[in-house]
């Protein structure tokens, strides 16, 4: 019974996947053309012009030839505007990762301040909640103006993007730790370090890490937009560069690839977060 | 007065509610507990009972009075006063040896790893849990995680153990083993003991003093009870012992009628020296006329050892 429960969502998913596809190739093909008024004007633009136009929006099948194309040689370098969509997808996740572990490196232990002190909450709760509600790519101009550097920059929006997830969670959970543990550090009498290490961190470290995996889905969503506006590297740029081109099947392929890599990095940090939970 | 090793001098406590009223939950309390004794605090819901315990302990401050602890004044929390809570409030995220240990190391911060964790196996084999050092509180029934708790107190050795309804979350059958292993440690260990608890049999199995409350607000000790019943007594022969209905219906009498009255009544009743009464030694077996009185004074406590 259970087996047959585990096998039922993935059959489920399989089939919608090839509805889906079925019904994505049954609308891009080919449009049955009338017959060729003229076979002299036929001869001279092309026997397939003249059979039939194709379809605008590439087919499945394109798509997975040019994955394909991409597996096959994921990190080539051919110049500025002609690299590999794994070089690509790569400095967005260095720029990501960079951003990210800086925002990380200053929330938590802000937040860990804020949720200790209700006094520092308090004074610094007027300039997070202003903001915490401003799109992080507004931050851009400034970034550019101050920092001189397009890669910089985007990391930086990366870093203010993360920030307050991670902050407020770390306040938050820190602020909520249960009485009873405090007590019981209390009345052991320990000290201040080793209770914020020993106590407060593993008990707010759930929520902590929900924070980090909020954090870390937003800066994957907003290093797509920041890349397109700085461009250069990254799978933002990938993507604007393929609209130029016009290579519709490039723009799918990279849109699979951005989805698929948001996807892993949430794993991760959903494993992360279990690591550090305890039923009570 | 001297070997007393806690004093509780006039303690009170007020809460301020939202509208600014002041409540005076109890008020003017006084008693003593002496090394190697077990005292129990018997009252009704809300009477601050709790309140009194976490003053003790010094994770809160009374409003008025002192408490003194082997002749010096209580002004937080201390690892000579170890307290079971309730609720157990293990750590989740440590194994039954890690919460221990936790204990210990802060204790003992200058002992090596190994010396910790002998000393905590120590108390883990004393409340019966050998084997389950590396489960986590979630794998752990209740009766196990109360254990961890009250191995986790001993562990520091300290002065004085303070319980608040360590048991009341357990089934019948549990509680009463885990009250015989409680019976048995501090036999052993001649450890010093303030529990609190709501059952009537508990207290008159576990304790040489029950102290009695009225009822909140402005809540008092009524009277202090000694258990007359010789201290080798367990689960099964208590009932058979001719002082132990005595004692029984004297309580629960105090709980049913006397806790609600008992303002009415008492028109010389000192607070400084609540009457300590022997229901147990009493031959009439009235429960309302039941109470041998002897104000003040020294316990008949010796007799009774
Ligand atoms: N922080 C607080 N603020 C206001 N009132 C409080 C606070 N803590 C306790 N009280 C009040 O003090 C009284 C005593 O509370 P306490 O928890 O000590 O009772 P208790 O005797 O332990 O009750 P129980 O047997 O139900 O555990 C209660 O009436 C409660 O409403
Ligand atoms: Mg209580």
């Amino acid at each position: 019974m259970k087996s047959l429960l585990n096998w039922k969502a993935p059959a489920l998913s399989l089939a919608m996947f090839l509805l889906l596809i079925g019904i994505w190739h049954a609308l891009t093909l080919p449009k049955a053309a009338p017959p060729p008024a003229d076979t002299e004007y036929a001869a001279l633009i092309g026997a397939a012009a003249a059979a039939g136009q194709k379809s605008a929006f590439p087919s499945p099948a394109d798509v997975g030839a040019k994955i394909w194309q991409h597996l096959q040689e994921p990190f080539y370098d051919r110049g500025p505007n002609d690299k590999g969509i794994g070089i690509q997808l790569a400095y967005s996740i260095a720029r990501v990762l960079a951003g990210y572990l800086l925002a990380a490196l200053v929330a938590v232990p802000v937040g860990f301040l804020i949720g200790m002190s209700p006094t520092v909450y308090r004074a610094l709760d007027p300039y997070i909640q202003v903001l915490k509600p401003i799109s992080p790519l507004a931050w851009m101009p400034l970034a550019l103006f101050t920092l001189k550097d397009s890669s910089v920059s985007a990391i930086f929006v990366i870093f203010i993007c993360s920030l307050w997830p991670m902050l407020i969670n770390t306040a938050f959970g820190v602020a909520s730790v249960r009485r009873e543990w405090l007590n019981v550090a209390r009345t052991l009498e320990v000290g201040p370090m080793r209770t914020a290490f020993r106590v407060i961190l593993p008990a707010a470290a759930p929520t902590i890490m929900t924070g980090m995996r909020i954090s870390i889905g937003i800066a994957w969503l907003v290093i797509v937009a920041a890349e397109m506006l700085v461009g250069g590297t990254g799978i933002g740029y990938f993507v604007w560069n393929e609209w130029n081109n016009l290579s519709i099947t490039n723009i799918l392929t990279a849109i699979l690839a951005i989805g698929l890599v948001g996807m892993l990095l949430d794993l991760m940090l959903a494993k992360l977060t279990r690591l550090v939970t305890f039923p009570e | 007065m001297n070997e007393t090793l806690i004093r509780v001098e006039g303690i009170a406590k007020k809460f301020t509610g939202r509208d600014g009223t002041d409540t005076t939950v109890f008020e003017n309390l006084h008693f003593g507990i002496q090394p190697g004794e077990f005292v129990c605090l018997i009252g009704h819901s809300g009477c601050g009972k709790t309140t009194i315990l976490n003053i003790l302990s010094g994770l809160e401050q009374a409003s008025a009075g002192y408490v003194f602890v082997g002749g010096r004044e209580v002004n937080g929390p201390s690892l000579d006063r170890a307290v079971i809570f309730q609720s157990h409030a293990l750590m989740p995220w440590l194994t039954v040896m890690g919460n221990i240990a936790f204990a210990v190391s802060s204790r003992w911060p200058e002992w090596s790893a190994d010396k910790v964790a002998a000393h905590a196996q120590k108390y883990i084999d004393l409340v019966n849990l050998t084997g389950s050092e590396k489960k986590r509180p979630a794998e752990l029934s209740g009766g196990m995680k109360q254990r961890v708790g009250i191995a986790r107190a001993l562990s520091i050795q300290p002065k004085m153990l303070l319980m608040d309804e360590p048991f009341s979350a357990l089934d019948a059958l549990t509680r009463g083993v885990l009250q015989e292993e409680v019976l048995r440690i501090c036999a052993e260990t001649r450890q010093t003991v303030f529990m609190i608890t709501h059952d009537v049999d508990e207290a008159i199995l576990l304790a040489d003093k029950i102290i009695l409350m009225t009822n909140g607000p402005h809540a008092k000790i009524a009277e202090i009870v000694v258990n007359t019943m010789p201290r080798s007594r367990t689960r099964h022969d208590l009932h058979k012992h001719p002082h132990y209905y005595r004692i029984r219906n004297h309580l629960i009498d105090f709980l049913v009628d006397r806790s609600k009255l008992f303002a009415a009544v008492s028109a010389e009743f000192d607070p400084r020296h609540p009457p300590l009464v022997s229901p147990g030694l009493d031959e009439s077996d009235g429960a309302d006329a039941g109470a041998r009185s002897q104000t003040g004074g020294t316990p008949p406590l010796a007799a009774v050892r």
